[in-house]
């Protein structure tokens, strides 16, 4: 069942590439159907499979041969860190349609372009067979050029083609890493539970991990390969930004955690205190220098390396808890980047045609668009890490597997947070409340917010609250995962 | 579900009140009003419903939330936390009819109020840290949208200062439970206090318990404020408009200082111990720095905001007090109980009184044309007797006079601290004599000597500004002169305390 | 007798596309001499396609299986054979509705007489009838360069492919006769057994790497890759296409061929703490600077058709690549790459071919806006395109994959490794280029002047005909692997 959000997101998108005309309506009915239909698979999935998942058992979807000349299949299976990324892509695609609803320009090819790249998503999430989830993973990297080379802002060409080569350099590491493990292990199959019960040299695998969890954790924003990041958020449009932010980081995150770390646990524990080192700047210094942009995309591009910065974190503490933290703030900070970014793209830029703070602040938005405000200001509260959102809970399992770990870690990381809440508080102030009092014949005149930013906020906002409030949906998912067959080298590495 | 009524009511009620049209703001604010009085109704029956004599926690209700972290939905109140939850209930309608007049989107200011106020009820009766975390950070986001959006000149900075000092150290206090969490497992207030009690807490790392104590200590000592991370107060009680700073120093402060009772010194018994000589310092520090710099103030809300800082020092001299010198050293029961006894009602007085005295102090600046400085006015007792004359009550039984309700608290205190930390309560004293030196001075300055031209039309009290305050003042003579009415509540409350810790 | 007969029937296939060749020229000049020139062409490139249908039908239903003096025919040749019939099938039909040349028989003649060298070149194992074969093709391939007389560069191009190539045949002929000197034989297999327990001798190596010169120019690997960017630009697109697709299929497996099996114990090794002299360093020399020096080149490119003769030239150096793996990988990984990449740089060339015909030239500012008026065309270049970069789920994804997991795999385990980082490197580079057309297409507007002529029906289906192999062989890459591997296992050469 799960398999069928794959199938239907690049149906979706070869039925959109024939569908004639320029009108957008039909383009994006298709579309937001399809988004649909793969969130009703995903959901469908959870609770299909939820009953292996508690036994901490992988649960095959399907699994046919493909090449066998070297060992290579078509095998897809699911456990429960992967439900719960493939619910947060199910989630994170309908409101990136809906928030896209106005796209006139070509949006046949528009829609057509961001399903395959669900497809993709929705593909690496669920893949076993390494060889597959490496086709996936790069199959997700073209569209992105496209959304953003074609229907992006600000330098989109340049950030289209530095956010591609970056990615496409990664996944060079990467394929560079499989093809040695796979040529070590004997050449015989791509099986990721298969290659992971293999006990590769401990020589091999200090490189070899570097050079695969770099690869991913590159688009995983780890610092400093960030630099893609910002630009490429600020060049995208809103429903890739929202993708990008939302979802194609926590590939790599996720890429990370099931490949790297499952396949060369010797090699892991050589490197992590390095990678924690790294994870730690990361969120120090995406806080910091958000602190100080005057570009409003620029600030959520920023913060979200520093949210990621937590996840890193959190795959690095090596502990159950530190891990199933890590997984939800993927999960947590995947819909609140979207919610940021629908409100800076959607909300204010596609209306206001600004990001500069300065040009923003005396248009004095709360009054003009209040709906955005109290949406930002909810999506503020969540990034924070404020309690009652998924944030908190993410971030205090991280913060308690960290402080296992590496106590002084921790302490930076909660300085972190607390550099977080103010340049989330200075950008929320700047950009929809102004200074004095403002005349009412001096403010703007815009356009109100439209049924289907609506529909797409209260999604976004519904899923933090409810994991916020009732986090055990997810736990229940998360915590048996981390003993399935393909943990178990984790924890010969350690886990605790 | 009591409780749980109680905490969601005025939620709720915000969130209906937001929903309305732009086009109904009076309909939102009486809406928000009657809910604060609802919620006031079900404060006041389960005050009725209360049990005095027993000792422990009462309408408890306790369900687990996710259990694989230990986090609970664990909510009682005793009698410490149902005197807070009445405070709170009471001082929500005041603060509203307070700010009756706001023209600026009113139903989005009453909504926040709400939400506030759920804030409130659920930080008291929250039994479990995650979930007393959560109001206590709930409480946040509308206090600082209140100060932000309908404040004075200065709002912005103020709000900002404010949100920033509070988070830091909710920040500092959530990284210690995290690390108490990671040692024993358990986020509910009453493990964790067994815990400790059994010599658990990180009996061999004496450096990493003091990080911790530490830790929790400096985000309640922010929102007390204690001397010297009150900075941010006097900004931000001057900024925030009458309603907002009547709840903050009526009730949101008290939070603080009901953090110290409830989480400080049940799981730190040691370090408090440890740390006595300090704290009492600074304790004596809050009650003295403050008064003495109210008294150079020339802004009558600077003054009744520094005014504020002086009276919580005084709960904190008591509670510093308490903390036993040694261990099992029991003679001293009747002081430790009489100054607990006393904070309590410190608590409870002040938060009716300072509110009252903020009231007054806004109809001032309402009416004298935002001016609020001591030497604007002069002699108004002659054209506005009536608020002269209450305002004079508020401000005596700030003072601490006898018969009204500022004495029995700060006597209780007083009469505990001079046995059990002598030369402490000493140097507090001279906060008394300021104190009393400038509340006077506010009262001659403002009320006595010759009316200016400028105010001889000033207008006395409405009738519906006076039915708002009667009932505080009712019951600052009420409870000035019956204490009983308090300490038969608190006291079973505050012996089991002593008893435990 | 009898042997006479069977290598008749074996060499049916290419004695039918001589034939074809000879029936094409005779009908252009007796018959339809007057006909005006559209026509004539239309009529030779069917009878052209024809006679390539009927080679392939022949070739497909009668397996046979012959080695006796010059030839060597087996089931892995003679598929190889259907695939380069089926190169020049599409090369054909791409140049049915080409109007550079009123020559149309000659035009086709020449491409069957070509398409016959690469079939000899495939069907043979003796030294000397591999250097006729290769004479064949080259020859007639210097003609078709030349054919548009109305263009400078692509004479130009012709008088440079012929005296490269000139060279390069001087080069291999007389690393051919040292080996005949050394070892006694022309015969690829007896000159390895003439050769194995002998001491290896100076004059050996000079023979090899004399022969190595000589295929490197008809490769296009570098250094030896300096004839190929003016050719595959100045050359009429088809013939380009052609060069690109059927003799690089046809010299590589010659290569393999020789290398395999004349030269087994010279082979050497390549990894860097085993050094051993042989053909195999020197491969993986030729193979890293064809692998540089074509993408590098190729970042800087502006003509369409000069990017895509750099790409080339770096894709011999992937497919070099493959040679260095073991054996029982080495000739599956490199015929796959191969072929695949035969047919996608076919349909790049025939896009390339359907943008100059309506006026233009194949600078990548004309590429702009294709995407609106033919987003069919559009989206086959973007396969194509991508499938050079190596982006699954297409073909040249899985024949990269594979070089690069053969070449790891090469004994001793991951010797190999820094090689296939360049290739990974050198592959990313890539992809910069390929979305430089690709966002000409589709991100940038059209001119507002721009003018698009339908194209000929005929060239949108082949067009997508490759497409859709491309697309089929990367998503199920087993369809051709399958077959190479049992035909390998069962004859292995």
């Amino acid at each position: 069942m799960p398999a069928w959000t794959i199938y239907i997101s690049f149906l979706g998108a070869a039925f959109l590439m024939f569908l004639p005309g320029d009108d957008p309506r039909p383009a994006r009915v298709t579309a937001l159907l399809a988004a649909l239909a793969g969130l009703a698979c995903a959901a469908m999935g959870i609770i299909e499979c939820r009953h292996h998942v508690a036994a901490g058992v992988l649960t095959d979807v399907a699994n046919a041969p493909w090449i066998a000349e070297l060992g290579i299949r078509y095998h897809l299976a699911a456990d429960g860190i992967s439900l719960v990324l493939v619910l947060l892509t199910g989630i994170a695609a309908v409101a990136g349609v809906l928030f896209s609803w106005n796209v006139e320009n070509r949006s046949r090819e528009f829609f057509a372009l961001y399903l395959a790249l669900i497809g993709g998503v929705y593909g690496v999430f669920l893949s076993v067979d390494l060889f597959l989830l490496f086709v996936f993973y790069e199959i997700a990297i073209i569209p992105k050029y496209f959304l953003i080379a074609i229907w992006g802002s600000t330098r989109r060409e340049y950030g289209a083609m530095k956010l591609a080569l970056y990615s496409f350099v990664g996944s060079a590491m990467v394929l560079v890493g499989l093809i040695a493990a796979y040529v070590v292990a004997g050449g015989k199959t791509f099986d990721l539970v298969e290659l992971a019960k293999y006990p590769f040299p401990a020589a091999f695998q200090n490189w070899a991990f570097v050079l695969v969890f770099v690869g991913f954790a590159i688009l995983a924003g780890l610092w400093p390969f960030h630099t893609w990041a910002p630009t490429g958020h600020v060049a995208a449009p809103t429903a890739a930004s929202m993708l990008l932010a939302g979802v194609v980081m926590k590939l790599g995150a996720y890429g990370a955690l099931r490949v790297a770390m499952t396949l060369f646990p010797i090699g892991l524990h050589t490197w992590q205190n390095t990678i924690a080192v790294l994870a730690v700047v990361g969120i120090v210094y995406g806080a910091l220098v958000a602190l100080v942009q005057q570009d409003f995309k620029f600030v959520i591009g920023y913060s979200s390396v520093s949210h990621m910065g937590f996840v890193l974190l959190g795959l690095m503490t090596l502990t159950q808890i530190g891990l199933s933290g890590a997984v939800l703030q993927m999960f947590s900070h995947g819909i609140i980047a979207g919610l940021l970014f629908a409100v800076v793209g959607r909300m204010v830029y596609d209306r206001t045609h600004t990001r500069d703070l300065a040009k923003l602040q005396p248009m004095n938005l709360n009054q003009v668009l209040p709906f955005a405000a109290v949406t930002f200001v909810v999506g503020c509260a969540a990034s924070m890490g404020l309690p009652g959102f998924s944030g908190f809970i993410a971030e205090l399992q991280v913060l308690v597997g960290a402080w296992q770990t590496f106590p002084v870690f921790a302490v930076l990381a909660a300085v972190g947070i607390l550099v977080g809440a103010a340049y989330t508080l200075r950008v929320l102030l700047k950009a929809f409340f102004a200074e004095g009092v403002v005349d009412a014949q001096d403010l703007p005149r815009l356009q109100p917010i439209t049924a289907p930013e609506r529909a797409g906020t209260l999604l976004l906002l519904a899923a933090t609250l409810i994991i916020g409030l009732y986090p055990r949906i997810l736990m229940e998912l998360i915590t048996p995962s981390l003993n399935s067959p393909l943990m178990r080298p984790l924890w010969k590495a350690g886990l605790r | 579900m009591m409780l749980t009524i109680l905490t969601f009511l005025p939620l709720i009620a915000g969130v209906l009140v937001t929903l309305l049209g732009p086009d109904r703001q009076k309909l939102g604010r009486n809406l928000a009003f009657a809910a604060s009085l609802l919620a006031l109704a079900l404060a006041l029956s389960l005050w009725a419903l209360f049990v005095n004599s027993r000792s422990g926690m009462q309408f408890v209700e306790r369900v687990p939330w996710v259990p694989s972290l230990g986090i609970e939905y664990h909510l009682g109140v005793d009698g410490l936390g149902l005197l807070m939850v009445l405070l709170s209930a009471l001082i929500v309608p005041f603060a509203m009819r307070a700010s009756w007049k706001i023209e600026n989107n009113p139903k989005l200011y009453f909504s926040l109020v709400l939400f506030l106020e759920s804030g409130l009820f659920g930080t008291f009766t929250a039994q479990n840290f995650i979930h007393w975390f959560l109001f206590w950070e709930l409480s946040l986001i509308p206090a600082f949208f209140l100060i932000r959006m309908w404040g004075g000149p200065k709002r912005t900075s103020a709000a900002f200062q404010f949100f920033l000092y509070t988070m830091a150290g909710s920040v500092a206090m959530l990284a210690a439970f995290l690390a108490l969490y990671a040692a024993t497992g358990a986020f509910d207030f009453a493990q964790l206090a067994e815990a400790a009690h059994r010599g658990g807490l990180f009996a061999d790392h004496k450096t990493l318990a003091a990080a911790v104590f530490l830790g929790v200590f400096l985000g309640l000592a922010v929102k007390v404020p204690l001397v010297p991370f009150h900075t941010w107060l006097p900004a931000a009680y001057a900024e925030a408009p009458t309603g907002t700073a009547m709840l903050l120093t009526g009730a949101m402060s008290k939070m603080g200082v009901y953090g110290f009772l409830r989480i400080l010194w049940p799981i730190f018994p040691e370090q408090m111990r440890a740390w006595r000589l300090p704290l009492l310092a600074l304790a004596a520090a809050t009650i003295v720095f403050p008064a003495a710099a109210a008294f150079a103030q020339k802004d009558l809300k600077r003054m009744v905001a520094y005014s504020s800082i002086n009276h919580l020092g005084y709960c904190l001299l008591g509670i510093f007090a308490v903390v036993r010198l040694t261990e099992g050293s029991a003679d001293s029961t009747n002081e430790q109980a009489a100054a607990l006894n006393g904070v309590i009602l410190q608590m409870f007085n002040h938060g009716l009184t300072a509110s009252a005295l903020f009231y007054f102090v806004g109809l001032i600046e309402q009416r004298g044309g935002a001016l609020r400085g001591l030497n604007d006015f002069g002699g108004l007792r002659r054209a506005a007797p009536v608020f002269c004359g209450l305002m004079g009550i508020a401000l005596f039984a700030s003072l601490g006079l006898p018969g009204l309700n500022g004495f029995p608290g700060e006597f209780l205190i007083f009469k505990g601290a001079l046995q059990l930390a002598p030369r402490t309560a000493l140097l507090s004293i001279p906060g008394l004599l300021l104190t009393a030196i400038f509340l006077l001075t506010i009262l001659q300055r403002v009320f006595s000597g010759p009316l200016p031209a400028k105010w001889n039309g000033w207008p006395d009290l409405t009738t519906g500004e006076r039915l708002t305050v009667l009932p505080v003042m009712a019951l600052i003579f009420v409870l000035g002169l019956f204490p009983q009415l308090l300490t038969g509540v608190a006291n079973p409350a505050v012996m089991r305390m002593l008893k435990l810790f | 007798m009898n042997l006479y007969l069977e290598c008749l029937t074996a060499l049916t296939p290419e004695i039918m596309v001589i034939a074809t060749a000879l029936i094409v020229l005779l009908v252009d000049l007796a018959v339809v001499q007057a006909k005006p020139a559209a026509h004539r062409a239309a009529l030779a490139g069917a009878i052209t396609c024809l006679g390539c249908s009927l080679a392939m039908i022949w070739v497909a239903l009668m397996p046979c299986s012959v080695h006796v003096a010059m030839l060597a025919v087996s089931p892995m040749t003679q598929w190889i054979k259907l695939s380069l019939l089926l190169m020049t099938f599409f090369a054909a039909v791409l140049s049915w509705h080409e109007r550079f040349t009123r020559h149309a028989g000659e035009y086709f003649a020449l491409l069957l007489l070509a398409a016959a060298g690469l079939m000899l070149l495939v069907s043979s194992d003796n030294l000397l009838m591999i250097f006729i074969a290769l004479e064949l093709l080259s020859i007639s391939l210097y003609a078709l360069a030349a054919f548009d007389k109305a263009s400078l560069a692509s004479s130009e191009a012709a008088l440079k492919y012929l005296l490269f190539g000139g060279m390069s045949a001087a080069f291999t002929l007389f690393g051919i006769s040292l080996v005949y000197g050394i070892a006694g034989d022309i015969q690829l297999g007896f000159i390895a057994g003439r050769l194995r327990g002998q001491p290896v001798e100076p004059v050996f190596y000079a023979a090899l790497v004399m022969t190595l010169v000589g295929f490197a120019f008809k490769l296009a690997a570098a250094p030896f890759h300096l004839w190929a960017p003016d050719v595959y630009q100045g050359a009429p697109t088809p013939v380009a296409s052609f060069i690109a697709s059927g003799s690089k299929v046809a010299s590589f497996f010659v290569l393999a061929r020789i290398l395999l099996t004349a030269f087994p114990g010279a082979r050497g090794m390549a990894s860097v703490s085993d050094f051993l002299p042989g053909w195999a360093p020197i491969l993986m020399v030729l193979a890293v600077l064809s692998m540089v020096a074509g993408n590098v080149a190729a970042i800087v490119q502006t003509n369409v058709k000069r990017l895509l003769a750099y790409s080339a030239i770096a894709h011999a150096g992937y497919a070099l690549l493959a040679l260095l793996a073991d054996q029982r990988h080495a000739l599956s990984a490199l015929l796959f790459y191969t072929i695949t990449y035969a047919f996608t740089v076919l349909g790049a060339f025939a896009v390339v071919g359907v943008v100059e015909d309506s006026g233009r030239q194949a600078s990548l500012g004309d590429f702009a806006g294709l995407s609106r008026r033919a987003p069919l065309l559009s989206f086959c270049m973007l396969v194509f395109m991508l499938s050079l970069a190596g982006i699954p789920p297409l073909s040249g994804f899985f024949g990269k994959f594979y070089v690069f997991t053969a070449a790891a795999a090469a004994p001793p385990q991951l010797s190999l490794l820094w090689l296939v980082v360049v290739g990974v490197a050198a592959s990313a580079v890539s992809l910069y280029y390929y979305l430089q057309v690709l966002k000409q297409i589709y991100a940038v507007a059209p001119a507002p002047s721009a003018t698009w002529p339908r194209p000929a029906f005929s060239a949108q289906v082949a067009i997508v005909m490759l497409a859709v192999i491309v697309i089929a062989l990367g998503c199920a890459p087993d369809l051709l692997l399958g077959k190479i591997t049992s035909l390998l296992k069962s004859h292995p050469f």
